[in-house]
């Protein structure tokens, strides 16, 4: 297993959130991945950390988080994802999944 | 045909499972993934954790009735149940046993123990089993569904039968040794795993629900489980020497009369339905009136 | 000058020979299944070309079985000349010393071993062919002088029915049968009359009721319940930026989950776009069962198939006006002819295991020698082709010529469809294509190429679509290509702003250029979501094979 941690950021803190509870999507499958996203204090910035079966592709994710974050820019938020081995594809429509769901449980 | 966006179990995952068959906004999740409760042993094999090691479980409201609530995700480890995985479910069912929910109901799908976490697997199912009939002495009915892909197997399926009612679709199967498993000990000519009509007519949702293995057979819709559930709620069927001894009884009568059948067309034709190999093409309602026919005479 | 007397007819007299030879083992032409060793012993010679149908689905894999048994003392040399090795028989003669030289099309699960026995000098290659040109060279230097076929039944006169999976018989017989040759066919049953006669007793020389049923194995069967929603974002992306701007309505589609995610988001995708009867009626493919809502929703009109596919057999006949069914209303299938009209429809789409910078695709591994199959005969421009329709005249129309160039033409549309990385992490995109690597260890003329970066119009990835037909020179393929490469190491090595330029310029389309939400690429999109589905679309018609049953 290899262990990855990104941060990102710091992006300006909109306004003050009203449900800071996590939300989670995927499933840990073959090829498939679970993206967790909590709130913490972290001044602004976007921490990621990544339990991955599949070594050796540290650059392709960091690119991948780099882009996320840099449209996303959530202050403040650590994103931890366990991976089966899931393509930038796959990756990256959860990733647009999970955060539909925390804008939609934050911005309301 | 029209095409039907029907909301099903067996597409769905675990948490999308729960979400859809309680009542909205009444789910609260015990042990959720933030909690970080997961396997101690699969990262020595290389393997990735599952923030909730694979299973959901938790408490809300089904028609407006309090029920606890536990789903296997088939997608992780093929919904095995693991050292973790095996705890939650005993820890809801102790739970059960103090709360007294109208039911507790179980969304199985799996194919037995993690052979990964093997030992602790094993012991898990003693575990779950022991609070199980601790939850049925307190008067709390267990419903298993089985409606997944994965099928509901090994130690599992055992525990799924000493629970009070199973709920059955016709993708869902239920037993306990799976069709590789036979095919490998015991030969291809006596169990063909690849010939999947037959897995079917001797694990799947119909032989179970004709031969009585499980109380109800339904549609795999969101809708049509819900209503199966409800009619379940508070209605536990007593556990004790006797109720064990007509069980005995019944299932005695059941090998002796059918004991020598090769296939369950054997089955079903010793039932009295005249065409038993219609039955697996047969819709919903055209199975029903059959099997509802032969259940009563049986 | 004397000239010796010149002899005309010496295939005919050595037909008459093979035949005399085979009088003691039968007097009609229907031969004992025990017999047939003995047979071949007689009426094959050494060096011989023999084709042993190894067809795609089907196989003659009884006889091909007793082509082993022959004694390699009595018959050997042989050349052998079919489209595929498929079967483990079909190599087992050359381990033998039966047979020595091989001309084919494809050789799929037998291709490491064919690459072993051609290291080994045991299998000496003339060469890899796609089908179309195989079939040709029936009629020019390599037609069979004994051809070993597969048939579904026969009568006692040796006419032949091949029924629904014809494949590539007919072009096999005519050339064999019409050059002197001797056709020896193995049937299922012998009947006192065939539904229809495909190949008429003139053409047989024998016949063989084999004691098993012929196997065909279901390889055009893709279950609905493994189409991922990637799949079916980039289905979405190619009715959106390719069937409709274009207007495809005669095509091909390349076996696959991607296509197969095609099929089943038309009556519902595409229906919302409003495109029945504007896209895809007509189409030159096997009966694939994720066609059947299609067909159902009336968007497909008519199908000619090069194969059958198990299963769809009862479908097939209950729908004449869509599919090419005979007389006596059970389909014929022919491989030639679907392959011809494939190479003259508007657009082929399919998959590839690898494109380099180029847009040179290829599906060849490292020690496999799988060869082509069809595929390069439907992914390549048709420069022959005359006749216009809308999609080739665009597309002609969008083309770069060579600068000085005046006269307009037309292009059929040949799309590539791939996620970036496959299993495993393994890019898609490289550098350099395996196939060069190929091209050393077996010593071949070229790299094994399965679509060439000239003829490919559209690349399809999950990124997006990049209109590389639209690109002036190689420097801006390469940049197109490497736009839609995503996270692989070819894509991170793109020149940031030579991308952004072909994006705002359209030759790259990303979804939000396309106008293609991706949230909307979900499951519940697919008309079907199981093969179950596929069962209650066709009303009970579709029967599928038992691997593919949950009920």
């Amino acid at each position: 297993m290899e262990l990855l941690n990104y941060e990102f950021g710091p992006w300006d803190v909109v306004a003050a959130r009203k449900n800071t509870s996590a939300i989670i999507v995927g499933v840990v499958g073959s090829g498939n991945l679970e993206i967790l996203l909590e709130s913490a204090e972290l001044g602004g910035r976007t921490k990621v950390c990544i339990e991955t079966s599949v070594k050796g592709f540290s650059n392709t994710w960091e690119a991948v988080l780099r882009d996320f974050s840099d449209q996303q820019k959530f202050a403040n938020t650590v994103i931890t994802i366990n991976d089966g081995g899931a393509t930038p594809a796959v990756v990256q429509l959860r990733l647009m999944q999970a955060a539909q769901q925390w804008k939609e449980r934050h911005e309301n | 045909m029209k095409i039907e966006s029907v909301i099903g179990i067996r597409e769905s995952t675990a948490r999308e499972r729960v979400l859809a068959i309680l009542d909205s906004e009444t789910f609260t999740e015990y042990l959720p993934p933030a909690a970080r409760v997961f396997s101690p042993h699969l990262k020595s094999l290389g393997l990735p954790v599952s923030f909730d090691d694979g299973i959901v479980i938790g408490e809300g409201s089904i028609a407006g009735q309090k029920i606890f609530i536990a789903a296997q995700e088939p997608g992780f480890m093929g919904g095995a149940v693991g050292e973790v995985h095996g705890a939650k479910l005993t820890g809801l069912l102790e739970r059960a046993a103090l709360k007294k929910p109208a039911a507790v109901v179980l969304l199985f799908d799996t194919g037995g123990v993690r052979l990964h976490e093997a030992n602790a697997g094993l012991i898990a199912i003693s575990e779950i089993q022991r609070a199980m009939f601790n939850a049925r002495k307190a008067g709390v009915p267990l419903i298993v569904v089985s409606a997944g892909a994965n099928g509901v197997y090994g130690g599992i399926g055992i525990i799924s039968r000493c629970c009070d009612y199973i709920v059955i679709t016709e993708e869902g199967r239920l037993s306990v040794s799976g069709p590789e498993v036979i095919e490998s000990q015991k030969g291809v000519e006596e169990f063909d795993a690849r010939d999947r009509a037959l897995v079917w007519r001797t694990m799947g949702g119909k032989h179970r629900y004709l031969i009585g293995e499980a109380q109800m057979f339904v549609n795999d819709s969101v809708e049509d489980v819900r209503n199966a559930l409800v009619q379940y709620f508070n209605k536990p069927i007593p556990i004790n020497i006797d109720s064990v001894m007509e069980e005995h009884q019944r299932l005695g009568e059941r090998l002796s009369q059918y004991g020598k059948a090769e296939d369950a067309l054997d089955i079903w034709r010793d039932m009295g339905i005249t065409n038993p190999e219609d039955i697996p093409s047969l819709d919903f309602e055209a199975f029903m009136k059959i099997a509802n026919q032969v259940r009563k005479n049986g | 000058m004397l000239l010796e007397e010149k002899i005309w007819d010496t295939l005919l007299r050595n037909k008459r020979s093979r035949l005399e030879r085979a009088s003691h083992i039968t007097s009609s032409k229907i031969v004992h299944h025990d017999d047939v060793v003995r047979l071949f012993e007689a009426v094959i010679e050494s060096g011989d070309k023999i084709c042993v149908e190894g067809n795609n689905q089907k196989h003659a894999d009884f006889l091909s079985e007793q082509l082993t048994l022959v004694d390699p003392k009595k018959i050997n040399g042989l050349h052998i000349v079919q489209s595929n090795i498929a079967l483990s028989t079909h190599l087992d003669i050359f381990e033998k010393g039966i047979a020595k030289k091989l001309d084919f099309c494809y050789s799929g699960e037998q291709g490491v071993r064919l690459g072993r026995l051609i290291k080994e000098n045991i299998v000496e290659v003339g060469a890899i062919h796609t089908y179309l040109e195989l079939y040709s060279r029936y009629f020019v230097d390599l037609t069979p002088r004994v051809s070993i076929i597969a048939a579904q039944s026969a009568d006692k006169y040796g006419n032949v029915y091949t029924g629904f999976n014809t494949e590539d018989t007919p072009p096999i017989v005519e050339a064999t049968a019409f050059k002197n040759g001797l056709v020896i066919v193995q049937v299922n049953e012998l009947v006192d009359e065939v539904p229809r006669i495909d190949i008429p007793s003139d053409w047989i020389s024998f016949v063989v009721k084999a004691p098993r049923t012929h196997y065909i194995e279901p390889i055009f069967t893709r279950d609905p319940a493994l189409i991922t929603e990637v799949q079916i974002l980039m289905a979405m992306m190619v009715i959106k930026g390719i069937y409709e701007p274009y207007g495809i309505n005669r095509l091909n589609h390349g076996i696959g989950f991607d296509t197969a995610a095609i099929e089943l988001i038309l009556p519902t995708y595409a229906e919302s776009l409003g495109l029945r009867g504007k896209i895809c009626e007509y189409m030159s493919v096997n009966p694939c069962p994720t066609l059947i809502p299609a067909i159902e929703s009336g968007f497909i009109k008519n199908i000619h198939c090069a194969g059958s596919e198990l299963g769809m057999e009862g479908y097939i006949t209950a729908r004449p006006d869509i599919f090419f069914n005979g007389p006596d209303g059970s389909m014929r299938s022919n491989r030639a002819f679907c392959q011809l009209a494939g190479h003259y429809a508007d657009l082929f789409i399919g998959s590839t295991l690898q494109i380099d910078v180029e847009g040179n695709s290829s599906t060849a591994t490292l020690n496999r020698i799988a060869g082509f199959g069809g595929a390069p005969n439907f992914g390549s421009d048709s420069r022959a082709r005359r006749h216009s329709s809308k999609a080739w005249l665009m597309a002609g129309r969008e083309s770069m010529r060579p600068e000085d160039a005046t006269m307009p033409r037309g292009r059929k549309l040949v799309v590539q469809i791939v996620e970036t990385f496959k299993e495993k992490m393994q890019p898609t995109f490289v550098e350099r294509l395996d196939a060069w690597q190929l091209m050393d260890d077996f010593k071949l003329d070229l790299p094994p190429v399965m679509v060439y970066g000239d003829d490919i119009t559209h690349l399809v990835t999950e990124e997006g679509i990049a209109h590389l037909h639209k690109c002036k020179n190689l420097l801006e393929r390469e940049q197109a290509i490497r736009g839609v490469a995503g996270y692989t190491p070819v894509g991170l090595a793109r020149n940031k702003n030579q991308v952004e330029s072909l994006i705002a310029r359209g030759i790259i389309q990303r979804p939000q250029e396309l106008g293609v939400d991706p949230r909307m690429a979900t499951r519940n999109l697919l008309a079907a979501r199981s093969i179950k589905d596929l069962v209650n679309w066709s009303d009970g018609l579709y029967k599928p094979p038992k691997r593919f049953r949950n009920w």
